[in-house]
């Protein structure tokens, strides 16, 4: 269960956590406040890490891991932990035949445990065990725009939220640790400083910038570079003025042009399909399709906006959306075009669908119909569909173009696709990798880019 | 001395018990004789009627596609439960051993409404939706493959809706849509590019 939980979204904002960081696993453990002082499930912390057992005898709470035995007495600070007496702060308790440790007594009481090194911040409630630690360099370019180059010594996938002046970069699974200091300054107009942070198991970077900022992923999720959004896309069509302009950049000089609406408007809606209780497809033991389609939809949305493409993810997190929502705020969004991402474990390579629309109803006057509302759009869909298939046939992945009965393609009032994708090698582990969701998110985004004048004629 | 009335009365109770007891041992091992082994494929009762020569629409995962394939089934005259007789064909190739397209132990076509003129609702047993496979692909091979085997032996089928447990449900197993109604005609053209 604890693999499980290492592999969903590690917890929510409010309520406080410990991660640890270990070879092969990072996962996530409630914290919860006993006699004033935060406690932490021992048997939890190390049953992902080793063979463990735990039995009571009266007052005394043992812990096996692997060769060694550990001693606890309830009520008493002090146990013996391999033979040795260890003191530490606060009472260790039993409730319900679990035992609970103070939190800051982790730092002492699991490397005699483990018999491992580890290195642990209560403040920020990370706790890393052996040599896991992922370390990052950054490192300005003084091009016009400027360029921040950030090099991971092991690959990210952070979540990125950008707000006025500011691009942060959350780390929930990845052991970051901090640089030689947490504030770096660039002596830069547009990118001036860049600060790491640590709070509740999650560490951020935070990049501060005149103008708006974006980040893209190379080297295989090894760097990550943060520019200033291009002040002019190139590739939206005239007949889409609001996506030509991002929000914050200047509008090119010329002749007269429709005014931009002043909402913000999103050229691309990327859905990771199911999310939050629907796991979607189990792709293996601890792998659901919900994780991969998430991840991908990052990558995607890099993808866009790295090519000047104002996107929305609907969902950002492990979020539980119903259909007719994704419907909802897909139409509500008036995009140019909507994708959505699903993942297989058969076949190889990727499908493409688009609306199987249901018999029976029919669109009269102004009216739309919920359930066919895609047939108007059903035409510049297909074409949307055969783009990206011949994307990826120039990319030697195999590709598959059908319709399908997948809701909400048939709900929605603009150009609709799902992608589908499977392993290339069959090995559906090759679905977590980041060179190959990079590829496919890349090829996505490459045939969606090259179709703004044809798909904005269907707007 | 014992008086002979209570003698006779003692043999004829003791024989009594006897034949009592003989008689339960033969009970007793008729009802612990062995069980048949359970059969999890679905019970249908044999249709009456000749044997016809029909096609199914078979879904092969290998592949991702969808196989025309002849079959003789015994085929009653009554139009209901003609279309329940050629589901139920197709679902033993799909229970069988060395299924193209494994469904779940016990799925099966609770029962098959023809509604109007055209319109034929399907209604799947748990067994069926709770087990399916989730995956866009899997999940239309099996919606498609059944709509295309009805639409094909029975022309006059122009609509088709899916019930599970006789409630309407959302998808089938996280994907395919069985809260609209499917146009046997866009199906087909579907089916050609499946093939």
């Amino acid at each position: 269960m604890l693999l499980v939980a290492a592999i969903l979204p590690l917890h929510s904002a409010d309520e406080k956590h410990i991660v640890i960081y270990a070879p092969g696993t990072t996962f996530s453990l409630p914290v919860t406040d006993r006699e004033g002082r935060e406690y932490v499930g021992l048997l939890e912390c190390v049953e992902p890490l080793g063979t463990v057992s735990a039995r009571i005898d009266s007052q005394h709470w043992k812990l096996r891991y692997d060769d060694g035995e550990a001693d606890f007495t309830a009520g008493k600070n002090r146990a013996k932990v391999r033979g040795r007496d260890t003191d530490f702060p606060g009472n260790f308790l039993l409730e319900n035949s679990r035992g609970l440790v103070p939190l800051v007594s982790l730092g002492t009481l699991l490397p005699r445990i483990l018999n491992s090194p580890v290195s642990f911040n209560p403040l920020s409630r990370r706790l890393f065990v052996g040599n896991v630690a992922t370390h990052f360099t950054a490192q300005l370019n003084r091009t016009t725009p400027p360029r921040l180059i950030m090099n991971f010594t092991a690959p990210v996938n952070p979540t990125i939220a950008t707000e006025p002046g500011r691009l942060r970069m959350s780390f929930t699974r990845e052991p970051l640790v901090a640089p030689g200091t947490p504030t770096l300054t660039f002596d830069d107009k547009t990118i001036p400083s860049a600060t790491y942070i640590e709070n509740n198991g999650v560490a951020e970077i935070s990049v501060s910038g005149s103008a708006p900022l974006m980040a893209s992923f190379s080297n295989e999720g090894r760097t990550i570079t943060v520019a200033p959004v291009p002040q002019q896309p190139a590739a939206p069509g005239p007949s889409v003025p609001s996506a030509q302009n991002p929000p914050g950049a200047t509008p090119a000089p010329g002749p007269p042009k429709v005014t931009p609406i002043n909402a913000p408007h999103y050229y691309a809606v990327i859905d990771p399909a199911h999310g939050g209780d629907d796991r979607g497809v189990a792709l293996s033991d601890s792998l659901a399709e919900k994780d991969v389609t998430l991840s991908i939809a990052r990558r995607l949305r890099q993808e866009f906006e790295s090519r000047g493409i104002p996107t929305l993810v609907l969902r950002d997190s492990d979020l539980s959306l119903s259909l007719d929502d994704r419907a909802t705020q897909t139409n509500t969004a008036r995009p140019t075009v909507y994708v959505s991402l699903h993942a297989a474990s058969d076949g190889k390579g990727v499908r493409l669908y688009t609306s199987l629309l249901p018999s029976g109803v029919e669109n009269n006057g102004p009216f739309v119909a919920w359930d066919t509302a895609q047939t108007r759009f059903l035409p510049m869909s297909r074409a949307t569909a055969q783009n990206v298939a011949a994307e990826f046939q120039k990319r030697q992945l195999p590709v598959r173009n059908l319709q399908a009965p997948l809701r909400p393609l048939n709900n929605l009032t603009t150009a609709a696709i799902a992608v589908e994708i499977a392993p290339n090698s069959g090995d559906v582990t090759e679905l977590t990798l980041a060179g190959y969701q990079q590829n496919v998110a890349s090829g996505i985004a490459t045939a969606i880019s090259a179709m703004h004048n044809q798909l904005g004629g269907s707007q | 001395m014992i008086p002979r009335h209570l003698q006779i009365a003692v043999g004829i109770l003791l024989a009594a018990v006897l034949g009592m007891g003989f008689y339960v041992g033969r009970i007793r091992g008729r009802v612990q004789q062995p069980e048949p082994t359970a059969d999890s494929r679905p019970v249908a009762p044999p249709a009456p009627g000749p044997t016809e020569r029909v096609t199914l629409y078979v879904a092969y995962d290998a592949g991702g596609v969808l196989h025309a394939q002849a079959a003789s089934i015994p085929l009653p005259s009554a139009r209901q439960q003609r279309t329940e007789e050629l589901l139920r064909a197709l679902l033993d190739v799909y229970l069988g051993k060395d299924s193209p397209h494994p469904l779940a132990p016990g799925s099966d076509v609770r029962a098959v409404y023809l509604v109007d003129p055209g319109l034929v609702v399907i209604d799947l047993n748990a067994a069926f939706a709770n087990g399916h496979r989730s995956g866009v692909l899997e999940e239309e091979l099996t919606l498609t493959s059944m709509i295309q085997t009805l639409s094909a032996n029975l022309p006059d089928i122009l609509r088709v809706k899916f019930l599970v447990e006789g409630r309407e449900r959302d998808t089938l197993a996280g994907h395919a849509d069985l809260s609209s109604m499917y146009d046997t005609i866009a199906v087909s053209q579907l089916v050609a590019q499946m093939q």
